[in-house]
């Protein structure tokens, strides 16, 4: 059963997954960009997994090109998901 | 080979071969098995050449399971993923051979005979691909290889679709291959040329013939060689390329 999606749910597993694809923990915050975290591209593809792996909510072609920052991905997620 | 480690052993995760019930697509089935990774058998309309394979490889000792699906549906490529990944495990190796021919000139070609084999030969493994990367890029190793044609580059009348198709095949190829070479995972084709199987029975020989340097049409087992070359762990520096396996007649 995919876990429910809140905005404190979502928070967790994406900082979770920046984590884990080797962002700094002490940097990653809402405002935070992909690009100052040194995520790239193919690390977002990863937390996409992730998060449908997750939640059930997949993040697949125009949803993900104009993600910025870490807010941005998990106000889509919770977007998606309602 | 400077690899000491048993293949498999390390990285788990299954083979899934497109189109093994006959032909290339069972030799490369049958001796990926060897690698010691489960194989998925995957066929659309003969379960019985799929079984066969599927008792070839568990009589030599491997794992393997037969998969039916229709790749020109969408909805059938997730599900038969779905399927594979609950029996065998997390896709690793792909390789997308199984493909379709609608031969006819192009002038008289219906949208139908274009659609399948676009379908089949081309959006299907694009499908496959897509679903099984992820996946792969999470495990930091994959290898898929894409069985093309040395009709793509080459021309023969009769076959626009099939020739699209091919050649669409290693443009992705090469594309998707730059994309995911930083995480350990590899794209590459190849492309065989006249080769004995089913699918090219009806064009014969004699003039074909002729015009290999070798003399002689490929050996289904001389393509699976080299697929399964780019589908181990040694060919790790391999991707985006096009491994042309065709007796010379493209040299």
């Amino acid at each position: 059963m995919p876990t429910q999606v809140n905005p404190q749910t979502a928070e967790k597993v994406i900082t979770d997954g920046l984590i884990e694809v080797g962002a700094e923990p002490a940097e990653i915050s809402r405002e935070a960009t992909f690009e100052s975290l040194d995520v790239d591209s193919l690390d977002l593809v990863e937390i996409a997994q992730i998060v449908e792996d997750e939640f059930g909510v997949e993040l697949i072609g125009d949803d993900v090109q104009n993600l910025k920052t870490v807010g941005d991905v998990i106000d889509m997620v919770v977007a998606k998901a309602s | 080979m400077s690899s000491t480690r048993q293949p498999g052993a390390e990285i788990q995760g299954a083979v899934l071969v497109t189109g093994a019930s006959g032909g290339i697509g069972a030799a490369v089935a049958v001796d990926l098995a060897a690698t010691g990774r489960p194989v998925a058998v995957h066929y659309r309309s003969d379960a019985e050449g799929a079984e066969d394979v599927v008792a070839r490889i568990q009589a030599g000792g491997g794992r393997a399971a037969s998969f039916h699906a229709d790749l020109g549906d969408p909805e059938a490529i997730v599900t038969l993923v779905e399927q594979v990944e609950g029996r065998l495990g997390t896709v690793l190796v792909l390789v997308n051979h199984a493909g379709r021919r609608a031969d006819g000139l192009a002038a008289q070609l219906d949208d139908d005979q274009w659609d399948t084999v676009i379908q089949t030969n081309l959006s299907a493994a694009f499908r496959l691909t897509r679903r099984v990367l992820k996946p792969m890029l999470r495990a930091r190793y994959g290898r898929i290889v894409n069985v093309a044609s040395i009709v793509g580059p080459r021309a023969n009348a009769g076959q626009a679709n099939y020739a699209a198709s091919k050649a669409g095949l290693v443009g992705m190829t090469r594309t998707v291959a730059v994309e995911v070479a930083r995480r350990g995972v590899t794209v590459n084709a190849v492309a065989p040329g006249f080769v004995e199987t089913g699918l090219t029975a009806d064009l014969g020989d004699g003039a074909f013939v002729d015009g290999i340097p070798a003399r002689r049409p490929g050996s289904v087992g001389e393509i699976a060689a080299c697929i399964g070359f780019l589908a181990s762990e040694e060919a790790s520096y391999v991707t985006g390329t096009t491994l042309t396996v065709d007796g010379g007649l493209s040299a």
